[in-house]
């Protein structure tokens, strides 16, 4: 909890729904006949209404991308670091919307939402979506805040695939696109981890096919499970070390199941910790969403040809020590853009925390996005004048 | 009497593709985006030096030269420039190569040794030059190979490479009859613009 709002902070900020009754037909043949989004909003639109910045979140990201709701809150939002008055993403000079995506456990309409045709809550049956359905709910969040192009679009991990995404299919909608620690498909390594999440989930006993709130239950073990092994993978053999070693919990070995090394009560706890925020049936659609995203595949594996629609500036970002989303993912988009010709830069930062350092504050890190939006606002500036 | 980047900047086609290796903060890429609508690309590793290029627009890459550039495919741009550089590279030689192998034509600058103060320097106080120039002591230079207008010409006769042009300035970037005369003893930059034949 704040005693005072940090003088960099946002604030307290307030959810807002929005509603949507156009009908919405979904990548996998589906159409949600209406749903909802909540969203936050940080900072002032101009005039032009030219100053949005939409931030896409991660696999297991939220509306909640900084700020407090409230001053008992423990913790600010989860990229408060970056997004605030004079931080990397200045909401002095722009207008941040972060919203909670399609499928979402966090207010948006998902699995845990009442399907409005039954009356029951969805669970099980909430239609999967892929990136390009949250991308295309996106489009209609923007259209009703009024903004038809937007300054950025900036996302991390998962949240860097909408971004991608957002510059093949509404390449005039925005200016520049920033594409933090993410690939332009998933690789085998990859789709194998999400697997093995995702069995995690279905095998618990208390999952009863995804209809365990109708159950009075919930599948925390095989969440916590899923949460545990995602965790091992955002971080690096370096920051775990760093962090834990070979700390044990007693002065002895104890020969016993239960928690000897440190590390192992970190994950237990971030595992069961997990399970009281999350819904596992979001947890399995954003992975799915991610295992399905590859907007190459349109152009036979040509990434160049699909990004040759893209109109708008790009900065990619990735980190040393990140192997689930490692640099040579990234360096995958940048080749590819140049050999599309389109405006380009590209950063490789050092970092110890491995994927996670996209969500981290890490200096240079903060100094290269900050550079990077401050031309593209003193451009919207000039354009004003 | 013109730059070097002047004499550059007259050598180069409007619209075309340009790769410019370690291109530090960008001034020469930045000077041909503006006047020349390339579309230029830069590769750099020094933070500060990327962070310039992306504070003025110009498309950057962090990308470490030594270790490959095979990322690009051949002849994938029409003019790989490298100013000022080539003799930080562990394989100058190899280098070329690559630049050939990416760009259909290539401009590189350099310090050439073979000016007569440097020559001087070595003659007659026996120790490695050290100039405004090149200011570096022999243990902490960048500097890891030395050559003059002459090698490279050596060089690239030895490769069938193709001298397009040249051009010789002294310490200032500044060209003179005197340095097109004797380019080898009177140039402190050479440049050269190559290509396969």
């Amino acid at each position: 909890m704040p005693d005072v709002i940090p003088a960099d902070s946002i604030g307290i900020v307030t959810p807002q729904i929005a509603q949507f009754d156009t009908p919405l037909t979904l990548s996998c043949g589906q159409t949600l006949s209406s749903y909802e989004l909540v969203y936050e909003t940080y900072g002032t639109l101009n005039k032009a209404a030219s100053n949005a910045i939409l931030i896409c979140h991660a696999l297991s990201g939220d509306h909640h991308a900084a700020g407090y709701h409230a001053m008992s809150d423990k913790k600010p939002g989860w990229w408060d670091s970056a997004i605030g008055p004079g931080k990397a993403i200045d909401t002095n000079k722009f207008f941040v919307i972060a919203l909670n995506n399609l499928g979402g456990c966090c207010g948006s309409t998902g699995p845990t939402s009442i399907n409005p045709e039954t009356g029951q809550r969805w669970e099980a049956s909430f239609p999967i979506v892929t990136v390009e359905d949250w991308v295309e709910s996106q489009a209609r969040l923007a259209n009703l805040l009024g903004i038809q192009t937007f300054a950025a679009i900036v996302g991390g991990s998962l949240g860097g695939m909408q971004v991608l995404e957002w510059s093949i299919r509404f390449p005039t909608r925005l200016q520049s696109a920033v594409i933090v620690a993410s690939a332009p498909k998933l690789s085998t390594q990859n789709i194998a981890f999400n697997e093995v999440a995702r069995q995690s989930i279905r095998r618990d006993p208390d999952f009863f096919d995804g209809n365990y709130l109708d159950n009075s239950s919930v599948p925390t073990n095989g969440l916590g499970l899923a949460r545990m092994l995602g965790h091992i993978t955002y971080l690096s053999d370096d920051a775990m070390g760093a962090k834990f070693g070979r700390q044990m919990r007693h002065d002895s070995y104890q020969y016993n199941y239960g928690v000897e090394f440190e590390v192992e009560s970190y994950l237990r706890y971030q595992g069961e910790a997990f399970t009281k925020r999350f819904d596992a049936n979001t947890y399995m659609l954003m992975t799915k969403a991610l295992d399905y995203f590859d907007p190459a595949a349109q152009t036979n594996g040509d990434l160049a040809t699909v990004l040759s629609r893209a109109q708008c500036e790009f900065l990619l970002v990735s980190f040393t020590t990140d192997w689930r989303f490692s640099p040579e993912r990234s360096e995958e988009i940048v080749n590819a853009l140049v050999k599309a010709g389109k405006q380009v830069s590209y950063a490789k930062i050092e970092a110890a925390e491995g994927h996670d350092a996209f969500l981290f504050p890490i200096p240079r890190y903060m100094s290269v996005l900050n550079t990077f939006l401050t031309r593209v606002a003193n451009r919207l500036t000039t354009e004003v004048k | 009497m013109r730059s070097d980047l002047e004499i550059i900047d007259e050598w180069v086609l409007p619209n075309i593709r340009v790769l410019d290796l370690a291109c530090g903060p960008g001034e020469l890429l930045h000077h041909l985006i503006q006047n020349k609508q390339v579309n230029g690309y830069g590769l750099e590793i020094g933070h500060d030096d990327l962070n310039t290029c992306i504070e003025k627009g110009i498309p950057v890459l962090e990308q470490n030269i030594d270790e490959g550039l095979q990322n690009f495919d051949d002849q994938s741009f029409d003019l790989v420039l490298m100013t000022h550089a080539l003799q930080q590279f562990r394989r100058p030689d190899l280098l070329i190569d690559e630049m050939l192998r990416i760009g259909k034509e290539c401009i590189i600058t350099f310090p050439n040794f073979g000016h007569w103060r440097s020559r001087m320097h070595l003659a007659l106080k026996g120790r490695m030059p050290v100039s405004d120039f090149l200011p570096y002591n022999w243990y902490d230079t960048p500097n890891i190979h030395f050559f003059t207008f002459q090698d490279f010409e050596r060089l690239c006769e030895e490769k069938n490479i193709k001298v397009l042009r040249w051009a010789a300035v002294d310490g200032q970037l500044k060209d003179h009859w005197w340095i097109r005369s004797m380019p080898n003893l009177f140039s402190e930059t050479a440049i050269f613009h190559i290509s396969r034949s």
